[in-house]
C-alpha cells in the first residue's frame, strides 16, 4: 500500500489575524504555524493506521518552501516514512493541486489522502483538483476508510447525514474528523525524524489562476446587551422585535 | 453570458443551500445580461424544477441518473456549461459542492474561489469576497482564467421569490460509469429534528452543562424555538452529545440567524465555526468569558436558572 499524504502549514488556531502591505499579505510576524489539522490527526494518523495494518509506505507531500520544513519534520515525527516538498509558493489550490498530481502521476500511489480544508484559507478544494487532475475517484469529507484487498468502504458525511461507500483503489479522500484519534509525537519519533529523508523536488512550473488582492476583518461587533438573569424571559421578547431573528 | 449553477437534491427536494446559490448566479446573470441555467442530477418531479424559476433561474437542465460519483456529476455540469458558452459556475460550498466543484474546476482549467460571501465585482476582471481564518477574516480574490468557478457559502445572501417558472429541458449525457456506490445512507438518527447545517435557529451548550443528563431543558428550548441543538468539542469527545453536532474549527461550521450558547466559553476554535452567526446570545456564570465579547445579547448566570426562564418565555411566546 502506497500511500500520499498531502500536508500543508496553518497557523495556530490561537492566532491573532492581522494584514501588512497595505491590507495584502497576512502578517507572520510571531506566528506559530502547525501542522493543518486535519491533515495531521485526521489524513496522516489514518494514513499511518492502514500501513501498519496492511504494511507499505506513508509519504508527505508539501507545495511551499522552505519555511514548511518544521512542520514537515513534526509529520515525519509522527510517523511518515519520508517527505517530498514542492519548492514553489502555495499561491492557489489549482496550482498545488497540479503540482501534486504531476508529480504523483507516474509513483503508483494507492490512496492519496487530503484534509478537508486548510483553517487559514477554508477552501477545500486541492483533493478534488488532485482526483480530477489524476482522473481517479474521489470521496469528500470521508470519516472512514477500510481497504480490504483492493475494496475500499469508505463513510463521508453528507447533507442530513452520511453515507457508506465503496469504490477502488487508486482513489484521493480529504479527511474530516472521525476518521483517526490525533497522535503525539514521542522523543523517539521526533529523534527518528531527523534522520529521514526529505527530498525537495523542483516544480513542473503551473501558473496560479487566482490572487488575493486584499484582505478585511468583519464589521466590529456592536456592543454586548446584558440582560438581568432574574427577567431571563424578556430575552425572548428582544429576538423577537428587536433582533427578529424568531 | 450564461452562468451555470449546480443545484443539489436531496430526497426529492432542492437543498436549501442550492437555492441560495441559483438566487446568487440570476443576480449575476442578470447583471452580465445571461441566462441562469440550473444543472440538475437525479429524480425529482418536474414541478419543483419549474419552481426553480421563483429563485430566478430561467432555465433547467435535468439528467434524471441518480448517480452518486462526484467526476460524473462533473462531467455534467462541464457539457452543459460547453454546450452554452457558460465562463461562470456557480455552486453551493456545501457538502455536494466540495466534492463536485474542484473537479469542474480542474476539468475547466478554472479558477476556483470557496465560500463567497457577496456577488462579484467585474470592474477590474472578476473579484470575489471569500470567508478565510475560519471566519475571522475576508479575502478579495482576483480570477485570471478564462472559466471562474464559485462557490457560495451557506446563509450569506438573502434570497427574494419572484414567482416566475423557468423552462425545463431533459439532458442525456452519457456520464460513463461510476466509480462509486453508495451502500447506505443513513439520516443523522435524529427523527424529524433540523438539520444543524440547514438550521436558521441553534441553541447549544458547553462543558458548563456538567452532565448528558442536563441536556432536557437544551433540547426543549430548541424545539418550542424550533432550533436545531449543537455542543462544543469536548462534550462531544467524551460523549456527552453525538459528533455531528460539534460545531468550531475541527468541528463544522455553521451560520445560523440565532446562536444561543449556554455554558461554552467561547475559545476562539469554537468562536470559528459560529462567528458567521447573525444574532448571538451567550449565557455563562462567568462574567469574564471570552463569548461575551462576540455576543449580541448576553446573560451572566447559571444556565440551570436562565435556562428554564427561557423556555418559559418561549412557551407563553408560542401561545
Ligand atoms: C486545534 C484545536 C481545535 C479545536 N476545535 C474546537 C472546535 O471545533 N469546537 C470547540 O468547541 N472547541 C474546539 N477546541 C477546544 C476549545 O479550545 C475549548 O477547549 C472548548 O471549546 C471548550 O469547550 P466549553 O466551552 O464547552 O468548555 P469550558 O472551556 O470548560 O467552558 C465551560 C464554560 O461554562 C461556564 N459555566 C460553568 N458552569 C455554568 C453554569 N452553571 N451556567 C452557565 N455557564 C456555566 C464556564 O464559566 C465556562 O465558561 C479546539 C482546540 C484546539 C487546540
Ligand atoms: N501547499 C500545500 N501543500 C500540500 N498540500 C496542501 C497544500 N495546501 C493544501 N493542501 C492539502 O489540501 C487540503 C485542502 O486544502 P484547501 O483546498 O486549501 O482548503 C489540505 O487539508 C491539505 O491536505
Amino acid at each position: 500500500m502506497k500511500i500520499l499524504v498531502c500536508i500543508s502549514k496553518a497557523p495556530d488556531t490561537t492566532t491573532k489575524i492581522a494584514f501588512t502591505d497595505g491590507d495584502t499579505k497576512f502578517n507572520e510576524a510571531g506566528v506559530q504555524f502547525i501542522v493543518n489539522p486535519y491533515d495531521e490527526w485526521y489524513a496522516l494518523v489514518r494514513g499511518l493506521e492502514l500501513k501498519e495494518s496492511l504494511g507499505g509506505s506513508v509519504t508527505t507531500v508539501t507545495v511551499g518552501g522552505a519555511e514548511n520544513d518544521p512542520i514537515i519534520r513534526k509529520a515525519l515525527a509522527i510517523g511518515a516514512d519520508d517527505a517530498v516538498r514542492i519548492d514553489t509558493e502555495a499561491n492557489d489550490a489549482f496550482l498545488v493541486a497540479k503540482e501534486i498530481a504531476n508529480y504523483a502521476s507516474d509513483k503508483g500511489y494507492d490512496l492519496i489522502l487530503c484534509g478537508k480544508e486548510t483553517i487559514n484559507y477554508n477552501g477545500g478544494q486541492v483533493a478534488g483538483l488532485i482526483a480530477e487532475f489524476l482522473d481517479y475517484p474521489f470521496v469528500s469529507q470521508a470519516t472512514k476508510i477500510d481497504i480490504d484487498g483492493s475494496n475500499v468502504t469508505l463513510e463521508c458525511d453528507v447533507q442530513g447525514g452520511s453515507a457508506a461507500l465503496q469504490c477502488s483503489l487508486p482513489m484521493v479522500l480529504s479527511a474530516a474528523k472521525g476518521m483517526a484519534e490525533q497522535r503525539i509525537p514521542n522523543m523517539r519519533g521526533i529523534m527518528a525524524a531527523r534522520s529521514k529523508k526529505l527530498e525537495v523536488v523542483s516544480p513542473s512550473g503551473e501558473a496560479a489562476t487566482s490572487e488575493v488582492i486584499g484582505y478585511s476583518l468583519p464589521d466590529a461587533k456592536s456592543e454586548c446587551k446584558y440582560i438581568d438573569p432574574e427577567n431571563a424571559g424578556e430575552l425572548i421578547e428582544l429576538l423577537h422585535n428587536e433582533a427578529k431573528v424568531i | 453570458m450564461s452562468v451555470i449553477v449546480y443545484t443539489d437534491i436531496n430526497n426529492g427536494e432542492v437543498v436549501k443551500a442550492s437555492l441560495e446559490a441559483v438566487y446568487y448566479a440570476s443576480k449575476i446573470a442578470s447583471e452580465k445580461g445571461g441566462e441562469c441555467i440550473a444543472v440538475v442530477c437525479g429524480e425529482i418531479d418536474n414541478s419543483k424544477l419549474e419552481a426553480l424559476g421563483n429563485y430566478g433561474a430561467n432555465k433547467v437542465v435535468h439528467n434524471a441518473n441518480n448517480t452518486t460519483d462526484n467526476g460524473q456529476k462533473a462531467k455534467l455540469v462541464q457539457s452543459i456549461a460547453n454546450a452554452n458558452g457558460a465562463s461562470l459556475v456557480i455552486f453551493s460550498h456545501d457538502f455536494a459542492g466540495k466534492a463536485i466543484a474542484p473537479r469542474v474546476a480542474a476539468r475547466m482549467n478554472a479558477g476556483i474561489v470557496s465560500g463567497a460571501v457577496e456577488l462579484p465585482q467585474f470592474n477590474n476582471g472578476l473579484v470575489v469576497k471569500k470567508s478565510v481564518f475560519s471566519g475571522k477574516a475576508f479575502a478579495s480574490y482576483k480570477v485570471n482564467s478564462e472559466v471562474a468557478v464559485i462557490s457560495l457559502l451557506p446563509n450569506s445572501i438573502d434570497i427574494e421569490t419572484s414567482g416566475a417558472s423557468a423552462s425545463v429541458e431533459s439532458d442525456s449525457t452519457d456520464l460513463g460509469d461510476s466509480r462509486i456506490t453508495v451502500s447506505e445512507l443513513k439520516t443523522k438518527g435524529n427523527g424529524d429534528k433540523i438539520d444543524l447545517t440547514e438550521a436558521e435557529l441553534v441553541v447549544s451548550a458547553g462543558r458548563g452543562l456538567k452532565g448528558p443528563e442536563n441536556w432536557g431543558m437544551i433540547e426543549e428550548l430548541a424545539e418550542l424555538l424550533g432550533a436545531a441543538t449543537a455542543c462544543s468539542r469536548p462534550v462531544a469527545d467524551i460523549g456527552w452529545r453525538p459528533h455531528h453536532e460539534h460545531v468550531g474549527q475541527t468541528g463544522i461550521a455553521i451560520r445560523p440567524n440565532l446562536y444561543i450558547a449556554a455554558g461554552i466559553s467561547g475559545a476562539i476554535q469554537h468562536l470559528a465555526g459560529v462567528n458567521g452567526s447573525k444574532v448571538i446570545v451567550v449565557i455563562n456564570t462567568d462574567p469574564e468569558a471570552p463569548f461575551f465579547k462576540a455576543a449580541d445579547y448576553g446573560i451572566v448566570g447559571d444556565a440551570f436558572e436562565v435556562v428554564p426562564k427561557l423556555v418559559e418565555a418561549a412557551k407563553n411566546f408560542k401561545a
